[in-house]
């Protein structure tokens, strides 16, 4: 079998053994359902859900949310990060406040934020921006920091003047790092755009789920983080098709095994 | 040549200060830290000048190329440009580094094309001007890979013609074809050659390799053992041009040759051994 057949045969067998232990202790009563329901349960209620209208209204708004938030803090990272690592001095100054701002636990500017921006989509968009801008940036500034002195000295001797080393040099180094870290950043995004509905929204994945908790309605609950992490793993699915089709330059790992 | 770079880029001044040195150092002294790598320097290459420079590893031979284009700043002292005394970048100067600056992102062919391009060509007629240099460096066939797919040779050649496309009237090149095997390597030494007959542009050439060296230049200057390292000696090469770098080593005057400039090398060598291993 292949290397990717036998992941895909492991990660099957894994998910059916827990699926199956934890559907059978909660048959035997060894799990209370009423904290930790049945997984048939809550593939009822997906199923269920999958039939109405409005889950695809939530996750449109979630979509939307995270996408949004993912663009405008990748661009706002990544500028950021171009900016402070090619000006030592503005990097020297800002750093004890990007470490400040970095360190902040974002949970808390929510409310913050929703006070600000309202309780639809834009308080949300904020506070993912707040977590993903960060991930670009460090990742965009570490990217122009390592890029190899020999590359620089060279395109600098063949005549390139600032926008040129920018654009040819410093843009494309950085930008596998951003790109790999478009995978944090897509999570991050989510994370962003779920908690601020959790807190205070009237839709989205996040207000689905906060709806489910305040019933103390677990199966509910559990259905939507099914439905999240399938969600996630669409995304992240996306982004690896993207990693692929943009960076053809770079030589693969001499182990890679996967495909 | 018969493009605007050649003209905006040093046709016009080309024969204006035929007088003035290409390259002069008027004692420069380079340093790191407490280090002192170099130690008063005087050199002068005239113009259309190939001069080759030998010395033991270490001695300051990238470090005095660094200084021509700009990279290194010289602790004391002067250096002048065809009469011009250097200030930053200087970009009539090109320069093949030791180590290839290749892009990774960038395919052989547009890796070529870069110097054209940074002097504001359309990408078009970048690559265009590119596309001849493949058969020059024998690399026609592989112009769409990626520098991880070449080998270490290769990787120079590309580097090589990324200099020469630019056509410059000073040329630097540090230990540019060390890399690669016996045969290209003459090869590539009489392109070179044929190139700069051509053009006339001033040449200086780092090796190691003393054959080379005589082989290829009009003056072969040897430096002392670093630290604070200096010209020690300067040898007239004067063989017949044009010249074929494979047959040129088996005539008797190349023998004589490489025979008095060894004497002073190997002296400077055994010296830079016994230094590093106090
Ligand atoms: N950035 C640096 N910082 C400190 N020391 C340096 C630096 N660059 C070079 N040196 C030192 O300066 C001396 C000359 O270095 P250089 O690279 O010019 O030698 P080289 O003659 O080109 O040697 P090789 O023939 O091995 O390439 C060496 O002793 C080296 O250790
Ligand atoms: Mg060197």
């Amino acid at each position: 079998m292949t290397w990717q057949g036998r992941v895909r045969t492991w990660q099957l067998t894994l998910l059916v053994l827990v699926l199956a232990g934890w559907e059978l202790g909660a048959a035997t009563g060894l799990i209370d359902p009423f904290f930790l329901p049945r997984p048939s349960a809550i593939l009822r209620r997906v199923v269920a859900w999958a039939g109405s209208a409005d889950v695809y209204n939530d996750l449109a708004i979630t979509l939307t949310e995270t996408v949004l938030a993912f663009g405008i803090g990748t661009l706002l990272g990544v500028a950021a990060g171009l900016w402070l690592a090619l000006a030592p001095f503005a990097a020297a100054v800002a750093d004890p406040f990007i470490k400040a701002l970095n360190a902040l636990p974002r949970v808390i500017l929510a409310p913050i934020f929703a006070l600000w921006f309202g309780l639809g989509i834009l308080s949300k968009v904020a506070l993912g921006v707040t977590l993903v801008a960060f991930v670009a940036f460090f990742n965009t500034y570490q990217g122009v920091k390592e890029v190899n002195p020999v590359v620089v000295a060279n395109a600098q001797i063949l005549g390139a003047g600032r926008g040129a080393m920018l654009r040819h040099v410093y843009l494309p180094a950085a930008a596998t790092w951003i790109l790999s870290s478009l995978r944090a950043s897509i999570g991050f995004a989510v994370i962003g755009a779920v908690v601020g509905e959790y807190l205070g929204s009237a839709a989205g994945i996040g207000h689905r789920i906060a709806e489910a908790d305040g019933l103390f309605d677990a199966v509910g609950v559990f259905a939507g983080m099914t439905v999240l992490s399938a969600f996630v793993l669409l995304l992240d699915g996306c982004v690896s098709l993207l990693e692929r089709r943009l960076v053809t330059w770079r030589a693969p790992a001499l182990n890679a095994n996967q495909g | 040549m018969g493009n605007a770079m050649a003209i905006g880029g040093y046709g016009a001044d080309r024969h204006s200060d035929t007088t003035a040195d290409a390259v002069r150092f008027d004692g420069v002294t380079i340093g790191f830290g407490d280090f002192i790598a170099v130690r008063d320097v005087d050199l002068s290459v005239p113009p259309g000048e190939f001069l080759c420079i030998v010395g033991p590893s270490g001695c300051g031979k990238s470090t005095i190329l660094n200084v021509i284009t700009g990279l290194l700043k010289p602790r004391t002292g002067t250096v002048t440009l065809s009469g011009q005394t250097l200030r930053g970048l200087n970009r009539d100067v090109g320069y093949m580094l030791q180590q290839d600056g290749l892009l990774p992102w960038r395919t052989v062919l547009d890796n070529i094309a870069l110097g054209p391009l940074f002097k504001g060509k359309p990408k078009a007629e970048a690559r265009a001007l590119a596309a001849p240099w493949l058969d020059k460096i024998g690399m026609a066939g592989v112009g769409e890979r990626y520098p991880w797919q070449l080998s270490g040779g290769m990787r120079k050649r590309v580097g090589l013609a990324q200099t020469l496309i630019m056509q410059p009237r000073i040329l630097l090149m540090d230990e540019p074809f060390s890399a690669l095997d016996i045969h290209t390597r003459h090869l590539m030494e009489n392109e070179l050659l044929r190139l700069w007959e051509e053009a006339r542009s001033t040449v200086v050439f780092i090796t190691h390799d003393l054959e080379e060296a005589i082989s290829l230049g009009d003056r072969v200057v040897v430096m002392a053992a670093g630290p604070a390292s200096h010209p020690v000696a300067s040898f007239a090469i004067d063989l017949p041009r044009p010249r074929d770098v494979a047959e040129i080593r088996l005539t008797e005057p190349f023998l004589r040759l490489h025979r008095d400039i060894w004497d002073v090398l190997r002296g400077e060598v055994m010296r830079s051994h016994t230094t590093v291993r106090a």
